[in-house]
């Protein structure tokens, strides 16, 4: 009897991680297709239409990774800092400066030195930045108190204005009339697409990156100190864990994440830096994060559905005559439900041990 | 453990609840299958008959459709072309200038079937459109904003713009009889060459009527930020200012914020006449209806750009039906419309040049010698960088 109990617990609590969102998910699109009903759209032909924009076919799949690799990388510098208890919402001015940076050594290296050395400098270059600039974050946080997630907030005001100053002055390219610009990277120093797609090798990174956040939280030591310290900070501090590196150092990993998204962006797709960078990777990120509760493997799924959601926005519009905001209200409707399903977690019986039977 | 539970449930309402789940989910799944298989074969068919019958035409804008401003003045075109028998189109709005507007050109072409795209925002030019262009060389893009370069870019990429400083010089006219502190304001965007030639054609309009009067110029730093505009237009107020018009995606909060401080505004665009209706003195409207159905009617016609029958750099200006102004408003006096009037006839017969030496720059460097003059079409101009006497203010920020 024991026996079968603890059996049937072991694959009923995974279980309940899995069931939850999938109820959530099916509750928004119950919701939404209520709110496509109302504004006059045919709910079923609406399911039908994301279905086929986001995940209908293999071009629809591209659409949807091109979208979801940046929010991998952007998701991690809320994440990682979250398991330290550290709420941080910096992630689109670490992404600017990742890029940034990415940008200054891309030009000043240019092909002086051979392409592939070019492209590490540039990632090592745009994660020190984004790395630093959220680890600015963190300092103020341990040393002075100054609350992390305004502090961060701000950080992303400085950088976006940091920014639109360089590109309109210092490092504008005045050959491109289109909108202030750096000069373009150098083609041979630009990152291609992963063989036989359109997607951007930006989502291999992302991939790795994620798996490497997911060892280091769960399965280090380094990561345990972590989310020790995240628990419960005094505790830590009685237990000798040094929780001002450990703050620095998870601030630093999780801005650099979003460090290299920038890098990306500029390497892979825009190919020079400019104002388009900001493009709401870095607050998407942070939704990213809260709705995988901050499981940087979890993380790697909810940026694809995001970026599904995101990919179906066209579809609406352009199909059912449904307004532009519509894809926002559905990507807030299915958020509100998966987010609202956490409080649920450890209330439904069926998931739990039953040791009274 | 049981009265930590606030919330219960049975294992029995566990399973129904499963169940209906389930259920709903295969329905919605099953019945969302049917009519997507039929609609793809729609498509499909839709697509055969687009081969004889029906052009589809995709049209891409960065902001809401309605925004009072440079997208509704497109939207509005589109609906012109529409209008167009053959012609279908899809439009997408509020598509960011970032890889999002790839994936929607190439949704437009693969999926809906499109033939022709207007991705109609300025930053979309590079190095998105141009990507796709090369890729796709079967299907037409076209840019507004007079980028096009013979020998540079694809065949099937083609510019089309009006050159809006015509009826920029045209509303300074009227500005500069209406200003009674002979001070104008200008809120501007972004100091691109486009952006450039509508301050100094204002400015020179104005300037043919009051050649003391000037130009105070603030640029905001981007396409749409509310804030920034209202504060801009509270500051030139406060300066005297007493004439105020803009270049930004949408000029409603600079013409409410002039409105409500009981100053003259000068629109941009579209017609904000509605949003100012005692101050409104007139503005410098896209006229992109009659360029968008006469392009819609040879596109039906099967002319295209990639055989040359459509030319890859279209401009004109008021004569060519690309600009017009709008309707003066009520506070316009009759001298003042006479004015423009007469500026207006001469620009449209080509006997009026905008850029007429003896010109300098704000900065005292001297653009063009006495009996030299830039026609509106030079070169020139499209690389702008510079400010004309009479302007307060610099590119630089």
């Amino acid at each position: 009897m024991v026996n079968a109990v603890a059996r049937r617990s072991q694959w009923q609590r995974p279980l309940e991680a899995v069931f939850l969102p999938v109820a959530a998910l099916l509750v928004a699109l119950l919701i939404f297709g209520l709110f496509c009903a109302l504004a006059g759209a045919d709910p079923i032909a609406v399911y039908g239409s994301i279905y086929k924009a986001a995940f209908g076919r293999w071009s629809a799949w591209q659409n949807t990774l091109i979208r979801a690799s940046p929010l991998m990388l952007t998701a991690l510098c809320t994440a990682l800092p979250a398991r330290l208890g550290l709420v941080i919402i910096g992630n689109e001015g670490a992404l600017v400066m990742g890029g940034l940076a990415a940008t200054t050594v891309g030009l000043g290296l240019g092909t002086a030195v051979s392409p592939m050395v070019v492209k590490l400098a540039m990632m090592l270059a745009g994660m020190a930045a984004g790395g630093l600039w959220i680890m600015l974050a963190g300092a103020l946080r341990h040393y002075r108190g100054v609350n992390e997630t305004i502090s961060s907030l701000l950080l992303n005001y400085i950088a976006i204005a940091l920014l639109n100053h360089l590109v309109e002055g210092p490092m504008r390219d005045a050959s491109f009339v289109t909108k202030p610009s750096s000069a373009q990277l150098d083609p041979a120093i630009l990152l291609g697409t992963i063989p036989g797609t359109r997607v951007h090798v930006g989502l291999i990174y992302g991939l790795i990156v994620c798996l490497l956040a997911y060892i280091l939280i769960q399965r280090t030591t380094f990561g345990f100190a972590a989310r020790t310290a995240g628990g419960n900070i005094r505790a830590a501090r009685i237990a000798g864990l040094p929780v001002g590196k450990l703050t620095l150092a998870v601030c630093f990993l999780g801005g650099s994440a979003a460090g290299l998204a920038g890098m990306v962006e500029v390497a892979a797709v825009q190919k020079r830096i400019n104002e388009s960078l900001v493009s709401n990777y870095g607050y998407a990120g942070i939704l990213v994060a809260f709705v995988s509760r901050h499981n940087p493997l979890a993380t790697v799924l909810v940026a694809i559905l995001l970026g599904g959601i995101l990919a179906s926005g066209g579809i609406l519009q352009r199909a059912h005559d449904l307004p532009d905001a519509t894809v926002l209200v559905f990507q807030g409707i299915v958020f509100l439900c998966v987010l609202f399903s956490d409080s649920f977690y450890g209330k439904l019986p069926w998931f739990q041990e039953q040791v009274e039977v | 453990m049981a009265n930590r539970r606030p919330l219960y449930f049975s294992r029995r309402q566990i399973m129904r609840g499963l169940l209906a789940t389930t259920a709903f989910g295969a329905a919605t799944k099953l019945s969302a299958c049917a009519p997507a298989a039929d609609e793809t074969t729609d498509v499909a068919a839709e697509g055969t008959a687009a081969a004889d019958s029906e052009t589809i035409v995709g049209f891409i804008y960065v902001g809401p459709k309605d925004d009072f401003g440079y997208n509704q003045a497109h939207a509005e075109g589109a609906l012109a072309m529409a209008a167009v028998p053959g012609i279908k189109i899809i439009e997408e709005a509020s598509v960011p200038e970032t890889s999002a507007v790839l994936e929607t050109m190439r949704s437009m072409i693969e999926i809906d079937g499109a033939t022709v795209l207007f991705p109609t925002s300025f930053g979309y030019f590079d190095p998105y459109m141009l990507e796709l262009a090369a890729e796709f060389p079967e299907v037409q893009f076209f840019h507004a904003g007079g980028l096009y370069q013979d020998g540079v870019h694809t065949k099937n990429v083609g510019s089309y713009i009006g050159y809006n400083e015509e009826a920029q010089y045209v509303a300074g006219v009227i500005a500069g009889h209406m200003s009674k502190s002979g001070k104008l304001g200008f809120v501007a965007a972004k100091p691109i060459p486009q952006v450039l030639r509508n301050i100094n054609g204002f400015t020179l309009g104005a300037k043919s009527i009051n050649p003391a009067i000037t130009t105070q110029v603030i640029f905001t730093g981007d396409w749409a930020l509310p804030v920034k505009e209202a504060e801009a237009t509270n500051s030139m107020v406060d300066q005297g200012i007493d004439v105020i018009t803009c270049h930004v995606d949408s000029p409603k909060v600079v013409m409410e914020t002039a409105e409500k401080r009981g100053i003259f505004s000068v629109g941009y665009h579209a017609n904000q006449g509605p949003l100012a209706p005692t101050g409104y003195l007139t503005g410098a409207e896209w006229d992109w209806s009659s360029i968008y159905t006469s392009l819609g009617e040879q596109f039906v016609a099967g002319k295209t750009l990639m055989a040359g029958d459509i030319p890859n750099l279209l401009r004109g200006g008021l004569a060519d039906n690309f600009c017009k102004l709008s309707p003066y408003g009520a506070a316009v006096t009759a001298e003042a419309a006479a004015d423009a009037d007469a500026a207006k006839e001469q620009l449209i017969k080509g006997e009026l040049v905008i850029y007429e030496g003896e010109l300098s720059d704000n900065q005292g460097k001297a653009i063009l010698s006495a009996g030299e003059k830039y026609e509106q079409q030079a070169i020139e101009l499209e690389s702008m960088d510079w400010l004309v006497d009479g302007v307060k203010g610099s590119i630089d920020g």
